[in-house]
């Protein structure tokens, strides 16, 4: 092997795509490979493009999103209609020394769901087989990326319902925020560096989605977390931008200990790989250590609490504001936050299982989920910046997704970062829309009556809202339903659920709730009543009403994808219907992914659930569109609350109030507390034992052995000395003016007597020994 | 082509000082001719190292190539015994390239007080110091290379260094020469005791895994090992002999600094990987968890020390510090996976550390100081050497997809699971708290980032004409760095690949490299090789000795 051979090696090479497996779906790298391009491509001659390189990334993010939907396409054909080997020992084309993973490579058959069904992974690998089979089989391309301990690692893409149906919601959104950031931060001072970011953001995640093995999750989960630190941080000029930034790398890192930790957990119990397959299928045969499982899910916990903004480590997400805010529509409905919901999705079985998931009625995920679901919640009634306010909707709608996964509603769990994907990103942008108009986020002082200068964006807010909050038919309603179902709480809609997750239920019920109304007082103080702000604000141009339209119709829509069995036409067992479609699309029937059952949906709990968010809404609407639009009236001011409402009269409602405006407090905690302290008595005790303690050590040390140098050096040969000095004098004397000032002889004299020294004590020490 | 192999090592030892022969005899006015000299000589032995990289065999990457065995001190059975192998190769690559770049990032830009004849002179002689400590497999020939780069630095640092230069330097020169006696004496121990027969280090390997108790006792291995560490752990620095390390670092010229990191701090590195542990495995064992409590501390006091800095040049001192607590405690665990992450870390730590000392070289050069709070807004003064700066702190801090990651997260996964006799709690604990101070390392990095380059620049250096974009010499300097650091991150096996047999053949005999389960840990005693290879048989992970 040479060098080229060496490197040629090293560096993935095309794929071959064999068998009946589409050829995009064996080729996926080029997805996230694009926009990577771009990348570069922005970076480096943007500045020198007609239009600042935008037109560079929004060429590759298109290209991307038009693959994404082909790959799509080609999966759903593939999904139904795959009838490729079901024996996976099958021949293996792989190269050469790919022999001791030959059989381990990919997949066995079994036997799941007690429907008999036949599945199985395969890969593209696998030229020839045997009988058919009708089961959906993920598709596995991977090269080699380097070796250690004699075993090759590879790098490759695993393509299955969960990734492919995330590289649709990540083009989607990405490019719309691509043509809208156009308009929004044209004439930006760094407006090439924008869209590089952008693109190199989209790659991130796209490849995080694809990733085969964990260490590739890795690589790309610090790469969208490095995008976002570039993004939120975008004004940096100002400190408070680049503490954002910042803090948002900061506290992810401080979950990413949790994340390496729980990945060398898995890598080492699952014999030594990396490979998502083979962890999964190891966890869901038994071959792993039940504690290690469970410390592993610990572990990789603690890295979905700061990297998809779970309570206690969502501190970064409302401050990572700070971006422009398209950037901030990217990071909260398709990438950044939802790269920790996407990794349990990934890695279920670890979380099945080291949770206990299945007959339980409790556990940390589902836990962590709904405490996030409220508590986030809470915190959006309270803030000024509307920004702000679907910030935290986010943590809330996030825990969401974590307790569905937590209570093994896992279709539920993706089916609502997909639909909360569209709703959220029309907020966002609906957002910027209007702040781009009145040059403010501050929704009491500067909004206000909105709706009649923009009825566009006041139409869009409108329904995203509505489906945020969760409302019959929209997109949000089917979503939580279906989370809300998938408890099996209180006995409603218990049959064939995970567990019987009661508190989960009430939880998820009131964040319902919660929903409703802290949207209909962003919506109030938006978009009714007087306007408060300066000047005349207008709608939008058509680079960012139409994202908004499109985003609207999704939002509104994309609940169709996934209607319960039972509703509209069609019986549960046909693909070809609605229902369930999204399901059947998305969720893996492969080894490597665990038996979970799926919870029936009950009329009772839709009912119950739609009530339970009527009443949130209906109480806001009361304060605000009832007794504060007639007090405005009344008054002729613009008001935005009630001046002798509960927080001004009850002491409890206002101390309730001042906890949630200091955000729980966590935030002075962590800063000054826990930084402060590291950053200053800490970081200077060490510096001050290093320089007062170790140092002074060395220095009498020195200052000694010069001393007793010295003494001795007066009883020492001087001709040994001398011919070393002598011997030395030759390159001293050519080095320059300045070293004749030194005491070179000095330095000889020391490094003569050492290594006599050196030779003795060898001496002594072998007589001794 | 095979004169070549026989001599090209020889000849890349040796050119530097036929340069500096030539130099000697050229009138110290004449710059250019010096500088054209220099230049020449490190890019010819450059030019060497580029064929030795299409010349070496990768497949037998774990055996020694192009050696040389010629007879020099016949008394002591010292011989000039060279050649390299997958381990020594990257690191042999690294100072081949490092030591040109700084000849080009000197171009116009020697530090007070000038003098390039002397100065190029110096960087030369370290050169062949450089050299033959990474191809050196004769123990006296190891420590007359490693000796040599002491003086040259030393005068670096004491002339050309900034205002401490005579207390840092010398401290320096004593500190590591005090490491370099004991190590001597443990060479010299070591050559007695195991007969007397060889300096050679496979040989005295042989002679000691010969030996029986009787002639060479366990206790006298472990002294012997303790010399060792103590002459190597100063050089690295490991906590608590790194004290050195700041002020050497703060007070030498950029070219010193960028030097010292990139390679001077791996000679202590690759001694261990090279001489201490292959020679001595059971000592190595023993001593291991004391290493790796010391890699430990050593990563989250350096960090802390970071943050406690107020000039940047000593805060990328100490991040040296934690960097190589990275590289000590993956040989602390003393696995493949271990080691070979310290050889990458080696490499990536030559590479983004010696940029950053770059950096900070050619901030001071346009600010006059690196005091942090007088700094900032380094992004609008100087956008791209801010963006070189932002990527090679991304870097440091161990940014997977940046070669600084290889380095770190391998090292951390190794301590899960320690070489066979080692404590497995023990190593754990010590995955969490170097895990933690990768946060540490990224607040640190990015604190300096924020202060340095975010934000608008001081009124003091607002309209200052001096303070200009990234210059010619600079770009040619740093392309080639910051271009293997991105490499070397998206393509790890380039590095990986090359080091594995080496670790494998240099660790396999008595060194369980299991990638599986607890099981194997406990299971198999130390050194006995076919418990470990059917071990991990059984468990998967390597191929069966047919597969070989």
């Amino acid at each position: 092997m040479s060098l080229l051979t060496l490197a040629v090696e090293a560096v993935p090479k095309e794929s071959f795509a064999t068998g009946d497996v589409s050829w995009l779906l064996n080729n996926v790298w080029l997805i996230p490979t694009l926009p990577a391009l771009s990348f570069l491509g922005i970076l480096f001659f943007g500045k020198r493009m007609p239009k600042g390189g935008a037109e560079l990334g929004i060429a590759a993010v298109g290209a991307a999103f038009l693959l994404a939907i082909l790959s799509n396409v080609a999966w759903m054909d593939h999904r139904d209609n795959y009838s490729g080997p079901t024996d996976a020992g099958a021949a293996h084309a792989e190269d050469d020394h790919g022999d001791e993973h030959s059989e381990d490579a990919l997949g066995a058959s079994v036997v799941i769901d007690g429907q008999s069904e036949q599945v199985e992974l395969t890969s593209s690998f696998v030229e020839e087989g045997g009988e058919g089979g009708h089961a959906a089989v993920a598709v596995l391309n991977e090269r080699d990326w380097f070796r250690n301990g004699g075993v090759d690692f590879k790098v490759g893409t695993l393509l299955d319902g969960p990734s492919v149906i995330m590289l649709f919601v990540v083009t989607t959104i990405s490019l719309l925020v691509h043509i809208y950031s156009t308009d929004y931060v044209a004439g930006d001072r760094r407006y090439t560096h924008y869209f590089a970011f952008l693109s190199l953001f989209t790659a991130s995640m796209l490849g995080y989605v694809l990733s085969s093995n964990i260490l590739q999750m890795i690589v790309a989960w610090e790469l969208v977390g490095l995008c976002s630190f570039a993004l939120i941080g975008h004004w940096w000029e100002e400190k408070p931008n680049s503490d954002a930034a910042l803090k948002a790398f900061l506290t992810n890192r401080v979950g990413d200990i949790g994340l390496l930790v729980g990945m060398i957990i898995l890598f080492f119990s699952a014999g030594g790989t990396f490979d998502i397959v083979e962890i999964n299928k190891a966890v869901i045969n038994n071959e792993m250590n039940q504690t290690a499982v469970t410390w592993a899910a610990i572990s990789l916990t603690a890295a979905v609490m700061s990297k998809s903004g779970q309570f206690v480590l969502h501190t970064w997400l409302p401050d990572a504001m700070a971006g422009p805010t398209p950037v901030s529509a990217l990071i909260h409905a398709a990438t950044l936050v939802v790269a920790g919901v996407f990794m349990i999705a990934r890695l279920y079985p670890v979380f099945y299982y080291g949770f206990s998931i299945p007959g339980s009625s409790i556990n940390g995920l589902a836990l962590i989920g709904s405490i996030t679901v409220v508590f986030g919640g809470l915190l959006a009634f309270v803030q000024t910046d509307i920004k702000r306010v679907l910030a935290y909707s986010t943590v809330s709608q996030l825990g969401y997704m974590v307790l569905a996964l937590g209570v093994g509603a896992w279709t539920a769990a993706i089916f609502h970062l997909f639909t909360h994907a569209f709703f959220k990103a029309g907020l966002f942008l609906g957002s910027g829309s209007v702040a781009h108009s009145v040059h403010s986020f501050d929704m009491k002082q500067d909004m206000g009556g909105m709706r009649k200068f923009m009825p566009t964006t006041f139409k869009t807010f409108m329904i995203c809202s509505i489906a945020l909050a969760g409302v019959f038919p929209t997109a949000g309603f089917w979503s939580k339903d279906e989370i809300l179902v998938g408890t099996g709480g209180l006995g409603v809609g218990a049959e064939k659920a995970n567990g019987n997750y009661h508190l989960m239920l009430i939880m998820g019920l009131v964040g319902a709730m919660l929903t409703g109304a802290y949207m209909t007082r962003c919506i109030y103080l938006t978009f009714f009543g007087e306007f408060r702000g300066h000047g005349t604000p207008h709608e939008s141009g058509k680079r960012i009403t139409v994202p908004l339209i499109i985003l609207s119709v999704f939002a509104a829509g994309a609940g169709l994808l996934n209607l319960p069995p039972g509703f509209l036409a069609g019986s549960a067992s046909s693909p070809t219907g609605w229902q369930e479609r999204f399901g059947h699309f998305v969720e893996p029937s492969a080894a490597y992914f665990p038996a979970i059952s799926h919870s029936v949906p009950s009329w009772w709990l839709a009912v119950v659930a739609s009530v339970m968010g009527l009443i949130g809404p209906a109480i806001a609407y009361w304060y605000y569109f009832i007794k504060v639009d007639n007090l405005s009236k009344e008054t002729g001011e613009s008001l935005t609350e009630l001046p002798n409402g509960l927080v001004a009269n009850n002491k409890l409602a206002a101390t309730g109030h001042a906890f949630l405006v200091n955000k729980y407090y966590l935030d002075h905690l962590y800063n000054d507390v826990i930084v402060a302290a590291v950053k200053g008595p800490i970081a200077k005790a060490a510096y001050w034992i290093n320089q007062n303690v170790l140092d002074e050590v060395v220095d009498t040390a020195g200052r000694t052995s010069v001393k007793a140098g010295e003494a001795v050096y007066k009883h020492v040969d001087q001709g040994l000395i001398e011919g070393a000095v002598n011997g030395s004098g030759i390159l001293s004397s050519q080095s320059g003016q300045g070293l004749r000032k030194l005491q070179t002889g000095k330095v000889q004299q020391y490094a003569a007597l050492l290594f006599a020294g050196a030779t003795i004590l060898a001496g002594i020490f072998i007589v001794l020994i | 082509m095979e004169f070549f192999r026989e001599w090209g090592l020889t000849a890349a030892i040796f050119l530097p000082l036929v340069g500096v022969l030539v130099m000697m005899f050229i009138d110290k006015k004449d710059e250019a001719m010096h500088k054209v000299i220099a230049l020449g000589t490190s890019l010819a032995i450059f030019g060497i190292g580029i064929v030795l990289l299409f010349d070496f065999d990768y497949d037998r990457a774990g055996e020694m190539q192009w050696t040389k065995q010629v007879d020099w001190i016949n008394i002591i059975k010292a011989e000039y015994l060279i050649g390299i192998d997958g381990m020594s190769l990257p690191l042999l690559m690294l100072t081949f390239l490092i030591t040109p770049l700084v000849i080009i990032y000197s171009w116009n830009h020697f530090p007070a007080p000038h003098n390039p004849k002397a100065f190029l002179m110096l960087i030369l002689v370290l050169h062949t110091g450089m050299i033959g400590t990474f191809v050196a497999r004769d123990l006296v020939l190891f420590f007359v290379f490693f000796e040599v780069v002491l003086l040259p630095m030393f005068f670096m640092i004491a002339v050309w260094g900034g205002e401490d230069r005579k207390y840092a330097s010398l401290k320096f020169f004593l500190y590591t020469l005090f490491g370099s006696a004991l190590m001597l004496v443990s060479f010299l121990a070591l050559f007695f005791l195991a007969g007397g027969e060889t300096f050679s280090i496979a040989g005295l390997a042989d002679a000691v895994a010969a030996a029986s108790e009787d002639e060479f006792s366990r206790n006298a291995q472990l002294w012997i090992f303790g010399g060792m560490l103590l002459g190597f752990g100063i050089k690295v620095p490991m906590f608590p002999f790194h004290t050195w390390l700041p002020d050497a670092h703060t007070q030498a010229p950029t070219q010193g600094s960028v030097i010292l990191a990139a390679v001077l701090l791996k000679l202590g590195t690759y001694g261990f990987v090279r001489i201490a542990i292959p020679i001595l495995p059971e000592a190595a064992v023993v001593w291991a968890p004391w290493i790796g409590l010391l890699a430990v501390i050593g990563i989250i006091y350096g960090a802390l020390g970071c943050l406690a800095q107020t000039d940047m040049k000593r805060l990328i001192a100490f991040s040296s510090v934690a960097h190589m607590g990275y590289v000590m405690l993956g040989i602390a665990t003393l696995t493949d996976w271990g080691i070979n992450a310290a050889v990458f870390g080696m490499v990536a730590h030559g590479l983004i550390t010696g940029m950053l000392f770059f950096v900070a070289g050619s901030i001071k050069e346009r600010y006059h100081t690196l005091e942090i709070k007088r700094l900032g807004g380094l992004l609008l003064q100087a956008p791209r050497m801010g963006w070189i700066l932002g990527f090679i702190s991304m870097a440091s801090l161990g940014l997977p997809g940046l070669a600084g990651f290889w380095g770190e997260f391998p090292a951390i996964l190794a301590a899960y699971n320690p070489a066979n006799g080692l404590p497995v709690g023990l190593f754990r604990a010590y995955m969490v708290i170097a895990a933690l101070g990768t946060v540490l390392a990224a607040g640190y990095l990015l604190w300096l980032l924020q202060r340095t380059a975010f934000g608008t620049p001081s009124e003091e250096f607002v309209d200052n004409p001096e303070i200009t974009d990234t210059h010619r010499e600079e770009w040619l300097a740093w392309t080639p760095l910051l271009v293997l650091i991105l490499l070397f991150g998206l393509v790890p096996g380039l590095i990986f690949n090359v080091t594995d047999p080496a670790v494998e053949a240099q660790l396999s005999d008595c060194l369980s490299v299991d990638a599986g389960s607890d099981k194997a840990n406990f299971d198999v005693g130390l050194c006995e090789k076919e418990g470990v290879e059917a071990a991990l048989a059984n468990l998967g992970v390597v191929s069966t000795a047919d597969g070989e």
